[in-house]
């Protein structure tokens, strides 16, 4: 079967049970990061969720030395899971507590923690490496990720973990968000900051541990991060920034997964980062409210119409346009001709755009706290803006001037 | 004992020990200098982000040279630095996140192409793999001619030093140069950027140069010590040593005295610690001094005499 036909058939779920099941746990996996991290952007701490999963590789090893020490073989999936969170949760409250109780800032907290239990964990499996049971301990993938090999009942505890982690995540969304975006008013009104802190790191660590597996400790940070700034792109609104974070997680994970086990040699955990890094970029790009796209494309607009505007000022004063933009912009138009003389009808648009400029400075000098005025941007047309009455009174006042400046003269 | 410690650090020692030990205290200051400043302008994680970009600049240049010789991959390494700093700036900008996530977008993204070209391609020729990148060999860096302290005196057997020895000590000196020159410049605008700013010191050319002093720090120690000792020693020393004092120049000093004590005490333990406990086995020397710096930081945590925040009661 060649790759394309194996990909598409896993994608449908077809190419067996193991690696459908590997391919939801990675989609869930990815669902509940996604989720949870889109609170850790918004409180914009992403990064100490890369002290946590750094943090676990400690913890992975003292719990495959404790497990041999009673006579296992160390593999057991939820123990070194459970191990993993343990020291997980030292590190987060490290961070914590060396921001609370010292002068470093969180980000000194952060690096520290994770380079120090990091080294920790890789004195461990040096240790491990050198235990006669550990030589295949194979432990080294939790470094960056592998489905290659994996027990179904070690897919199905991701699987159910991931869903748990979705379901913590739906009912802390609300005070959470509130913590977000405003802890000061979030702890007038009762809600417990730092519990609610802990509760948000807390998740990430549950997604840190599931993931250990599948995307490894060194990445799985990328699947709490990425997703949310994808989101970002697309909505300015919490609810659905969660929802979208999900599924760019959701997606990343599940393509990922099946991508590496179509093509065995892939490792899962940069795969999976890719595919995010993919959602990323398209989002980026294309999203209409945020993406480049869609930014340069409104810039180029309003470039054109303050072009066109101004060059009209320019014939209605007949004055000469040097701007190569300018011209290309009212030739085609058809506003002038080759030579730079306005046709007739450049000839109306630029008295248009004179009498809409005089309009506006005359308004300007009458309302100068009319909330048009406040508004105006120096392009809209004075009729969108203001009722007929006003613009009547404005044209009576312009006369009026024009009658004393000519009586004076 | 004295007869012991003879031994200890006899001809064996000058063989196997002193060059990694060296390369080890070379690294680790010449991490900790730039992160004393990173550390004050809360820019600590750069170390961190810069340390895991250096792999995919590895693996790029060693796909575009075919070999794995020192000069292509400085280059390499710092080239993806400097992508990196760039992308994460994009990102910023476009996205209007802020730097954190930014920076974890960025360097996860590289570091993922880096470990997929590393598994794509047929690196299994050479010595390049993704833990050799996280933990580095330092054991390794071990000085086959010498016999003897007598060797440090003779031409010949120096000329077979590792070469890390060499380069690590050459980036030191320029780093500490950079450092020295630009002291009062670093200072001000490390902790009034405005001010700075406004006598003339142009603030934005000062930290991009810290930056690429960084980024070269970490690429000269990560190729010998590996990753881990990189990001700990860019934040753990500073760290400690801004809990010990408040004058700036005093910080740097405590932050060398204490990378040299992680390297020195890191590297024992690692390769005469498991032996007190009977286990023929060497444990990672990287990690070991990534240990030693935590447990300096955690010292200073608990004992330093300035690690309250000004204004802090003693018992908060």
């Amino acid at each position: 079967m060649s790759f394309i036909d194996y990909f598409i058939s896993a994608l449908f779920l077809q190419a067996g049970y193991n690696s459908a099941l590997v391919a939801v746990g990675a989609g869930l996996l990815g669902l509940s990061a996604g989720s949870a991290g889109a609170f850790i952007f918004l409180r914009k701490r992403a990064l100490v969720s890369d002290a946590i999963s750094h943090a676990t590789l400690p913890g992975v090893g003292l719990a495959f030395i404790i497990m041999v020490a009673f006579g296992s073989d160390g593999r057991w999936l939820p123990g070194l899971i459970l191990g993993s969170a343990i020291s997980s949760a030292i590190g987060l409250l490290m961070v914590e507590w060396i921001t609370r109780k010292t002068r470093l800032t969180e980000d000194a907290a952060i690096g520290a923690v994770l380079s120090v239990f990091f080294g920790l964990g890789i004195v461990l499996l040096t240790v491990i490496q050198s235990m006669s049971s550990g030589r295949q301990a194979g432990l080294e993938n939790f470094l960056l990720g592998s489905t290659a090999g994996m027990l179904i009942s070690e897919a199905t505890t991701i699987a159910i973990a991931g869903a748990l982690a979705a379901a913590f995540v739906f009912l802390l969304r609300r005070p959470m968000t509130l913590v977000a975006f405003d802890p000061e008013y979030a702890a007038t009104t009762g809600v417990n900051v730092r519990n609610i802190d802990l509760a948000m790191m807390g998740l990430a660590l549950i997604v840190t541990v599931i993931g250990l597996k599948i995307v490894g400790l060194i990445l799985i940070v990328a699947l709490l991060i990425i997703p949310p700034v994808a989101a970002r792109f697309w909505t300015n609104q919490v609810g659905k920034m969660i929802g979208i974070a999900a599924l760019v997680g959701g997606l990343s994970g599940y393509i990922g997964a099946v991508l590496s086990a179509a093509e065995a040699s892939l490792p899962t955990g940069p795969i999976i980062v890719l595919v995010a890094f993919g959602f990323f970029l398209i989002s980026a790009l294309f999203s209409p409210l945020r993406g480049g796209l869609a930014s340069a494309l409104r810039h180029q607009r309003f470039q054109r119409r303050v072009h066109r505007r101004q060059g009209l000022l320019s014939l209605a004063r007949r004055e000469p346009i040097y701007d190569g933009l300018t011209i290309r912009i009212l030739r085609r138009a058809g506003m002038i001709r080759a030579d730079g003389v306005a046709t007739a009808r450049g000839r109306i648009a630029a008295e248009k755009a004179a009498r809409d400029e005089a309009r506006w400075a005359m308004a300007r000098r009458m309302l100068p706290d009319d909330s048009a005025i406040e508004r105006y941007d120096g392009l809209t047309p004075i009729e969108r803006m203001m009722t007929p009455d006003q613009i009547a009174e404005i044209d009576r006042m312009i006369q009026s001037a024009q009658n004393t400046a000519g009586a004076k003269a | 004992m004295i007869d012991n410690l003879i031994t200890a650090l006899g001809a064996e020692f000058v063989q196997l020990s002193l060059t990694p030990i060296l390369i080890g205290i070379l690294a680790a200051i010449a991490c900790a200098l730039p992160g004393n400043f990173l550390l004050l302008r809360r820019q600590a994680l750069i170390g961190d982000a810069i340390s895991h970009v250096v792999l995919p600049g590895i693996v790029a240049a060693f796909l575009v040279t075919g070999s794995i010789t020192a000069v292509p991959m400085m280059l390499g390494a710092g080239g993806a630095a400097i992508v990196a700093v760039v992308m994460i700036e994009i990102v910023k900008r476009l996205g209007r996140v802020e730097p954190g996530a930014a920076m974890g977008l960025v360097f996860t993204t590289l570091f993922a192409v880096g470990v997929l070209f590393l598994e794509i391609t047929d690196t299994s020729s050479v010595h390049l793999d993704v833990q050799h990148a996280l933990l580095g060999n330092l054991e390794s860096l071990i000085w086959f001619d010498a016999e003897g302290w007598g060797s440090l005196f003779d031409p010949e057997a120096l000329a077979t030093l590792p070469p890390q020895l060499p380069r690590l000590a050459i980036v030191l000196v320029g780093i500490g140069l950079f450092i020295f020159l630009f002291w009062k410049e670093l200072k001000i605008s490390t902790f009034d950027a405005a001010f700075a700013g406004a006598i003339g010191i142009r603030t934005r050319a000062l930290g991009f140069a810290l930056v690429v002093a960084t980024a070269v720090a970490a690429v000269a120690a990560f190729d010998a010590v590996g990753s881990i000792i990189v990001i700990a020693m860019f934040v753990c020393p500073p760290a400690s040593a801004r809990l010990m004092t408040n004058q700036l120049g005093r910080q740097v000093g405590w932050s060398v005295v204490f990378a040299t004590i992680s390297a020195v005490l890191g590297y024992v333990f690692a390769g005469y610690g498991p032996g007190w406990f009977g286990s023929p086995y060497a444990v990672s020397a990287a990690g070991m001094i990534a240990t030693v710096s935590g447990v300096i930081l955690l010292l200073t945590c608990l004992f330093g005499p300035q690690r309250k925040r000004t204004g802090q009661r003693a018992e908060a």
